[in-house]
């Protein structure tokens, strides 16, 4: 459990933010220049700020009523930061036990064997950290926080400065992260489709405020937060069951909404598996009687739950479909045309192609029921 | 022709001395001067940056007679350690080191302030938030990444403790066997008849002397260098 209360002034800019987390992974999202690396900053004991007050499962961190301010060296909360930061004259396995070191024996939360199996870094032990890719840079920066036994892992942006294949290497092994190691984790980024896939909890951030904090697939869904998470990969976050694999046609059936969604086929899950499915808005169509002779294969039965605000032509639409809900974005002029209002019935297609690796992530965590509960299912 | 007199050879040795005890002793106060200038946030800091640089532009001489002024028999630092520490300088050779230690400070200073500059404090907080307190976040981080700075200080500053001259001379003067370092003798040969010889074998060894410093200074950075290289 995080408590947070910020109040702090960077030159014209001022952070105000206040936000408590129970999630396992707590995205910090907001676009760029929101506060969210002066946030994590202040959280991690590098800027000491103005007025806060901060505890970690119950211990006081920060209180500047009390003249209370525990440098980093001793808060136990890792850093794995954007650029890696690993130490250029060491090597990497110096590099993994650095903070290793300094744990006590008894607190330690892995052997270095361990560590490095979850995030498949063994070939690179003896090697320097000018010679290793992005990815592989950012695997043995996580390691290195990990061995340092954290009591709350801060992760900024860490996949902002790599390509699309080096974020794909890297993200299952974010995805394996809390279960495999049971540290809370806080991940600031601004990229939709990555919180969709690895955060249980978002908190919204924009000109130093927090808007909105609660679980990831409530918050996707709320129309009025658009503005805010991103124009172009808003959308739904579901959870949903591989029901079967079609080997004929290379695809996967998931059951969500009262229905079944086709999705490009996901080897690696076994059926029975839960998976989160991210519907990006702009994928959905809108149909009010059921579509015949079309090659989308998704059709899911909801009604029109909530229209959100027009935003020049644009417009996004909360349906709820068998409980679940799924957002659509359609022109106002498509909107008057299907006289669309709250209540009406639709038919949602949604096309199978338009699901890729980042859309579909693991299953929501399984563990402790608060975050699962709050995903109707 | 290249035997040396046993007055030629205690030049060389006590040069030799002197550089090394300027160096080494000027070292920990350099490197804490280095990181006070680099780092620290105070009022009078360019004050005290002129006076580390003063011994760069002021002539030797002025220095050497600034101290003797300052550390002479009866200058106040001078008589003060004397008769506290027991620890005099006029006419020693521990007052050429000083004189050495004094001329080579800025040297020293200004090589590791420029390497402590360039390095990237944002390596100090990730060791920070993985439980290393400042003083394991110096000796474990910051120190090894300035290794090269430190050793083209140290070099820098040992050379120009073996070409010393002016400061010494004019502090604790040139006597044979305690303070006569190569610079003065060579001095001292060119100005007697018949002295050229003697000269010339001293500036054969002075060149040797400096110039393997400087190998092995090259030697050290590449290594140093190799091992740390550049995050990129």
């Amino acid at each position: 459990m995080i408590q947070v209360d910020v109040q702090h002034r960077l030159g014209s800019f001022e952070l105000k933010a206040q936000f408590a987390s129970e999630g396992r992974v707590t995205a910090l999202f907001g676009r760029s220049g929101s506060g969210k690396t002066s946030l994590v900053n202040i959280i991690g004991g590098l800027i000491r700020p103005d007025h806060a007050h901060i505890s970690l499962d119950g211990d006081v961190i920060v209180d500047t009523k009390h003249k209370i301010f525990v440098p980093k060296h001793r808060r136990r909360i890792g850093y794995v930061f954007q650029e890696g930061r690993l130490f250029p004259h060491l090597t990497v396995r110096q590099n993994l036990l650095y903070g290793w070191w300094f744990t006590p024996a008894a607190k330690r939360l892995g052997q270095l064997a361990q560590i490095v199996a979850l995030l498949g870094i063994g070939h690179l032990l003896d090697r320097r950290p000018r010679s290793l890719s992005g990815g592989e840079k950012q695997r043995v920066a996580i390691g290195r926080a990990l061995l340092a036994t954290p009591r709350l892992l801060l992760m900024d942006e860490p996949l902002a400065s790599l390509d699309e294949a080096r974020k794909a290497e890297i993200l299952p092994y974010l995805e394996r992260l809390y279960d495999e190691t049971k540290v809370p984790i806080i991940y600031v980024s601004h990229s939709v489709p990555e919180v969709a896939r690895l955060a249980s909890t978002m908190v919204v951030m924009t000109d130093g405020r927090v808007v909105a904090t609660g679980p990831t697939a409530d918050i996707m869904a709320r129309l009025d937060l658009v503005p805010f998470t991103n124009l172009v990969e808003a959308g739904a976050v579901l959870e949903a069951e591989v029901l079967e694999h079609d080997e004929q046609f290379d695809l996967t059936v998931l059951g969500l909404c009262g229905g079944r969604l086709w999705v490009p086929r996901l080897n690696e899950r076994s059926l029975g598996t839960k998976v989160r499915v991210h519907i990006r808005a702009r994928d959905v169509m809108i149909s009010t009687r059921r579509p015949e002779g079309l090659s989308a294969l998704n059709v899911l039965r909801g009604v029109v739950a909530e229209l959100g605000p027009q935003c020049g032509p644009i417009l996004d639409l909360r349906l709820d479909c068998g409980g679940q809900a799924i957002l659509a974005r359609l022109t106002q002029r498509s909107v008057e045309t299907l006289g669309l209002s709250q209540g009406t019935p639709v038919y949602a297609v949604i096309k199978t192609v338009g699901f890729d690796r980042q859309t579909l992530g693991a299953g929501f965590r399984q563990a402790n029921g608060a975050d699962t509960a709050a995903v109707p299912i | 022709m290249f035997t040396l007199t046993p007055e030629e050879q205690a030049a060389v040795e006590l040069s030799v001395r002197v550089s090394l005890w300027a160096t080494v002793t000027s070292l920990p106060p350099g490197l804490a001067m280095a990181m006070l200038l680099s780092r620290g946030k105070f009022w009078g800091k360019s004050i005290l940056n002129g006076i580390v640089f003063l011994p760069l532009v002021l002539p030797p001489v002025v220095t050497g007679y600034i101290l003797l002024l300052l550390f002479g028999r009866r200058g106040p630092l001078g008589a003060f350690l004397a008769d506290n520490l027991g620890i005099v300088f006029a006419f020693r050779w521990t007052g050429a080191a000083l004189a050495c230690a004094v001329m080579g400070f800025p040297l020293l200073v200004r090589a590791m302030q420029l390497s402590i500059d360039s390095i990237d404090r944002a390596l100090e907080d990730a060791a920070g938030t993985l439980g290393a307190n400042p003083v394991w976040v110096f000796a474990t981080v910051t120190l090894p990444l300035i290794l090269p700075g430190i050793i083209a200080g140290t070099i820098l500053s040992f050379a120009r403790a073996m070409g010393e001259f002016g400061a010494t001379i004019t502090f604790v003067s040139n006597i044979p066997g305690e303070t006569q370092t190569l610079p003065s003798a060579i001095y001292t040969f060119t100005q007697v008849p018949g002295g050229d010889v003697a000269a010339f074998r001293l500036t054969v060894i002075a060149i040797v002397v400096s110039m393997s410093a400087l190998l092995i200074s090259e030697a050290i950075s590449y290594v140093v260098g190799q091992r740390i290289g550049v995050e990129g």
